[in-house]
């Protein structure tokens, strides 16, 4: 077990898309305890995704417990996560570990039917919703390549809800 | 762009305000480029039909700003303005609370809100508003960020009385999450 480098944009690994796990072995559990070593020490974080400590594979940690009064379900250990269906629409603040100083608003499915295989191959479902459910959105971009300054919306988007209610 | 600056640079704040029309930004920031200067945290808008410039700019002096800006202002009728600033880049706060306020437009909501604000120690970090409705019956809509050290209840007491005087007050906590 260890703590990662945490790839910071412009590393270009951060823009690829990642591949499917295939293989559930003593590597990929070594790769999922590094995960949430990297996580734990990067201050504040609520979720990692295999990218940003340079793996180009499809597992990511998702874990939100530490905040209170939120409906969620503990630390996700989620391999080849996919988004079933996504309900609702909310907006949020987020940064990220790989992109330094700058945090902006980003619309995201306010509730998710989550699937993934854990590290033994084993496929489960989660319902998610509000905070998880942002969380879960933020660490599955990163797993196409996408960051969230690639969906942040204007700052004065506030003042012009219109669109969101149409 | 990352670039150390040279010993004694330091950052000016350019204002720059006039007639909104399309080449405004473009020509300002084609000067600045060939001035050798480098841009940083900015903040443009089209308020009232004017486009209102703040600018973080550093690598020249405001003589040599003023020299290089001038003939483009002057073209476009604008109006400069340019102050040196003790700023730099990266002190980000962020901000722990956003207040958006509503209501019939009528004089004094700004300085109700924010008076009640500034008596709590809150610290605007970012103001928007705007006036919406029709002419006949205007709205007044305003969304502030900033940094409450009390927290989003802290700001709620201090602006619950407001209510009572017709205009809509909603609080909420920006939590930001970092992945």
């Amino acid at each position: 077990m260890a703590v990662r480098e945490i790839l910071q944009y412009p590393d270009a690994r951060l823009k690829q898309v990642s591949v499917p796990v295939t293989g559930f072995d003593a590597a990929l559990r070594l790769l999922m305890c590094d995960l949430e070593d990297s996580m734990r020490a990067g201050a504040g974080s609520v979720g990692i995704a295999a990218p940003q400590i340079g793996v180009l594979q499809r597992v990511v940690i998702v874990d939100v417990s530490a905040k209170a009064g939120i409906r969620q379900h503990g630390c996700l250990r989620l391999v080849n996560p996919e988004i079933v269906s996504r309900t609702g629409e909310a907006r949020g603040r987020e940064g990220c570990m790989s992109v330094p100083d700058y945090t902006g608003n980003v619309l995201r499915a306010q509730q998710l039917r989550l699937r993934a295989q854990d590290g033994d191959g084993i496929w489960r479902e989660w319902d998610c919703e509000g905070y998880e459910a942002r969380a879960v959105q933020h660490e599955l971009d990163h797993l196409d390549g996408l960051l969230f300054l690639d969906r942040v919306v204007s700052p004065r988007h506030d003042l012009f809800r219109r669109k969101v209610y149409r | 762009m990352v670039r150390t600056p040279g010993k004694g640079s330091r950052w000016h704040m350019l204002t720059v305000v006039g007639a909104d029309h399309p080449g405004i930004v473009a020509q300002l920031s084609a000067a600045l480029l060939r001035g050798g200067c480098n841009l940083g945290e900015a903040s443009m808008a089209r308020l009232g039909g004017s486009f209102a410039v703040m600018l973080m700019v550093e690598g020249a002096d405001a003589a040599v700003l003023e020299r290089l800006l001038r003939p483009v202002t002057d073209g476009l009728g604008l109006r400069l303005h340019i102050d040196p600033i003790e700023g730099s880049l990266h002190h980000h706060q962020e901000p722990n609370v956003q207040i958006t306020v509503y209501g019939a437009d009528r004089p004094g909501i700004v300085a109700q809100v924010t008076g009640a604000l500034a008596a709590t120690g809150f610290n605007i970090l970012d103001l928007n508003s705007d006036v919406a409705g029709t002419g006949e019956r205007p709205i007044y809509v305003m969304i502030i960020d900033g940094l409450a050290a009390g927290g989003a209840d802290g700001v709620e007491q201090a602006l619950a009385p407001l209510r009572a005087g017709g205009i809509e007050v909603r609080i909420a906590s920006l939590d930001t999450l970092i992945g």
